[in-house]
């Protein structure tokens, strides 16, 4: 059954010559090198990248948590930080989410928001979509799954770009583990206000990634893989999740793949 | 779920209690394994049933907009339509009453009971009466009630409250069902068949309605134009309690009407593809009368309950309003991961699940209700099947609005507005906001934090008891592309 998502609604670009990176408040601080070989992968494939550097958060946490105020003001200060009309790239299909489909009902009185949320592009969709991408893979043969987050599945459509990238490696067999869509149980705040239920949550979402037999498993939220990783650390599994930037690379650059294997994997 | 009997003159419904419990509910069913399977299992069940009976996925979508636009059009026009609904049942001869609260309910369906000196009860599947407790309202009358849905019956054996809106016994297992029997049935031989336990089940319902004087039932649908009262169920037992006794009420909130005829055949399609799987359920009921001289069967008088209980407060919103489509299908239930995990009781709520999170702050108040909006990470499931596309999630983040705001005491403002609202924590936000939006401000901080990871405690409260602690990277993403950038230049 094909599932209608934003993407079959939405009108791509010709490949531009230069982007912007949104990196996430989340990838700054704990897991930098998912920006950075973002950055790197984009550039090989003849995009130019610029990282404006008062960007800080999307505003999702206090959004979520029913600040809207709060999350208003730091929006505003985003979309100031991209005034050239390029595409934005963002590395997280939640906070992709957030900008591009929430930010119209948080900000609807402000100018230029529309604008500004038709040029967001979460990591996979601008790959596919934009940059109409072919991988070459240089890897060995290996089976990985994929999470998707749940506003990257439902909002973005992400687990369809996701896996159309994965499937153009030849050497990856992707595997679908049993709970691929459902919820890992992270949403943020409610990880910590309901500590309890997210934990049985995300205790089936790594049993399910655990019970796939995989070597690895990538993503394109470090919100979700925070979580899982997490869960799966605690427990003495050795699987981790990566970011599919991470991985792409990786897979299709001869020597990426010796010196970055262990990226992010915390 | 520990609800509290019932006191009549306590004006607060039950459920306020049990709802401020939830996380003490929430602790204990999330322990109960069993509880746990039985619930994995039925809801894997009904998810793939659902599946099946959409096999495509356009038809879905263009009925559920359909959908949608027949209970929005209803809801435009509710003021109109309950008045046009109340005429066309005078003319059709069936009493209407209105309570606005579940009292009201209650005592409205007491006093017709009484005035016709009922004294043996059956009642069908009404989630509305679970809501008013009329049960426990009617018993305190010293009448004697009796579900007559087999999972109502389990549910009032065990002296329980349903756990689910379609399948209130969901919770038990065929194992414990037959427990029950043993201990409440006289002369049950006992077996865990479930055949032979539902048919031990109906030889006891069926008595039990030969020998009925009244018939209580809920209402799926209303239908303004001919004033038909259309009842959805699988067991006939809603058609007996209808029938058989000289005296139905029935008893339904005041959002159930629709505008024409021609509204019911895609709803009911999606109701029962969307509740059970089913293309049409077993029973449908359409009532529009009581018996005229000339017929045989049929009760001598039927009433209409409609009540409001908090549901003009969603009405005078525009977007809660839409919480107020719902047509009680269970599928957002059935598909939501914090439901199939902790179950419906630990909700305390009348309606459990995602429905029950947005509808129950306007029956029961934000401040009893004030841990739902918050259990949900806003994955999206429910909205993704609702069928009638109810944005339940916007209807969450809406509510934790509600939830923390400042309260201006405005009578527009919803019961309970800013009930959950704590210094301390509208004071973090406030700082965050700050920082987040000063980047320089950002950057030291973020400076701080991958600084001094070593110091990031191992322990981070409820995060630290199944994950280990992220760790700040030794250096930012900020700063590694502007050294980046320094080193290509
Ligand atoms: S909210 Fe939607 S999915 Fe949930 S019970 Fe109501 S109609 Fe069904």
């Amino acid at each position: 059954m094909s599932e209608l998502n934003s993407q079959h609604l939405r009108k791509y670009p010709a490949k531009p010559k230069q982007v912007y990176l949104y990196g996430t408040c989340l990838a700054d601080v704990l897991f930098p090198d998912s920006g950075i070989d973002a950055i790197e992968f984009l550039e090989l494939h003849g995009v130019e990248v610029i990282y404006p550097q008062g960007q800080t958060c999307c505003g999702q946490p206090a959004y979520n948590s029913g600040y809207n105020e709060e999350a208003k003001s730091v929006a505003l200060q985003q979309i100031a930080q991209f005034p050239l009309d390029i595409p934005i790239v963002i590395i997280s299909g939640s906070c992709g989410g957030m900008m591009r489909h929430h930010y119209p009902s948080l900000l609807k009185d402000e100018p230029g928001v529309d604008a500004f949320c038709e040029r967001i592009f979460e990591f996979t969709e601008f790959l596919v979509h934009v940059l109409k991408i072919k991988l070459t893979d240089k890897g060995e043969p290996e089976k990985i799954a994929l999470h998707t987050s749940c506003a990257a599945r439902r909002e973005m459509g992400v687990h369809i770009t996701g896996t159309q990238l994965i499937k153009q490696l030849d050497n990856v067999e992707l595997v679908v583990h049993q709970q691929e869509k459902e919820c890992c149980g992270f949403g943020g705040t409610f990880a910590v206000k309901h500590g309890d239920i997210s934990a049985a949550m995300v205790a089936d979402k790594s049993a399910s990634l655990v019970a796939a037999d995989v070597v690895k498993y990538v993503s394109a939220d470090w919100g979700c893989m925070m979580n899982i990783n997490g869960a799966l650390e605690y427990q003495n599994q050795s699987l981790r999740g990566q970011h599919i930037a991470t991985y792409l690379l990786n897979r299709t650059n001869d020597k990426a793949v010796s010196n970055k294997d262990n990226a992010d994997e915390r | 779920m520990s609800v509290n009997q019932y006191v009549p003159d306590n004006k607060e419904s039950k459920y306020a209690d049990s709802a401020r419990a939830f996380r003490q509910n929430v602790a204990k069913d999330l322990a109960d394994e069993q509880l746990r399977s039985n619930f994995h299992g039925a809801m894997n069940y009904l998810m793939d049933k659902r599946k099946a009976s959409f096999p495509s996925s356009d038809e879905l979508e263009t009925l559920r907009q359909q959908c949608k636009l027949i209970k929005q059009r209803a809801l435009v026009k509710l003021p109109l339509l309950l008045e046009q609904l109340e005429n066309k049942l005078h003319e059709n001869g069936i009493q209407v009453h209105w309570a606005e609260t579940i009292n009201d309910a209650n005592e409205i369906i007491a006093q017709i009971i009484e005035s016709k000196n009922g004294k043996n009860i059956v009642k069908g599947k009404s989630m509305v009466s679970e809501e008013t407790a009329l049960n426990d309202y009617l018993q305190a009358r010293n009448m004697e009630i009796l579900e007559s849905d087999m999972g109502e019956y389990i549910v009032q054996l065990a002296k329980e409250h349903p756990s689910h809106i379609i399948m209130p016994a969901i919770h038990q297992n065929k194992k414990q069902v037959a427990d029950l029997f043993a201990e409440h049935v006289k002369g049950f031989e006992y077996t865990t068949d479930v055949d032979t336990l539902i048919g031990e089940g109906r030889r006891i319902l069926r008595d039990k309605f030969s020998r009925a004087d009244v018939g209580i039932t809920g209402v799926n649908f209303a239908v303004a134009e001919t004033g038909t009262i259309c009842l959805v169920e699988n067991e006939g037992n809603g058609q007996m309690s209808s029938a058989v006794p000289d005296l139905h009420i029935a008893i339904t909130g005041i959002e159930k009407v629709v505008e024409f005829l021609e509204d019911i055949p895609p709803l009911l399609s999606l109701l029962t593809r969307s509740a059970t799987g089913q293309a049409i359920t077993t029973y449908f009921n359409m009532i529009t009368k009581p018996r005229k001289s000339d017929e045989k069967d049929g009760p001598e008088e039927v009433h209409l309950v409609l009540l409001d209980n908090g549901r003009s407060q969603a009405f005078a919103d525009e977007e809660l309003r839409q919480t107020l489509q719902c047509i009680r299908c269970g599928a957002c239930m059935n598909h939501c991961p914090v439901y199939t995990r902790i179950g419906g009781h630990a909700y305390g709520t009348v309606y459990p699940g995602p429905i029950g999170k947005i509808i129950s702050p306007h029956q029961l108040g934000i401040e009893a209700t004030k841990d739902l909006p918050t259990a949900s990470s806003l994955c999206g499931a429910c909205g993704e099947v609702c069928p009638v596309k109810i944005p339940i999630p916007q209807i969450l983040q809406r509510l934790r609005v509600e939830s923390v705001k400042k309260p201006t005491g405005s009578p527009k403002e919803l019961k309970g507005t800013g009930a959950n609202r704590k210094t301390t924590e509208a004071l973090t936000w406030q700082v965050w906001s700050f920082i987040h939006r000063h980047p320089n401000i950002y950057a030291v901080s973020m400076w701080f934090a991958t600084r001094l990871r070593a110091l990031v405690p191992n322990k981070l409260g409820a995060w630290t008891r199944v994950r280990s602690a992220p760790k700040p990277a030794a250096k930012t993403l900020h700063e590694r592309i502007k050294l980046r950038t320094e080193e290509a230049s």
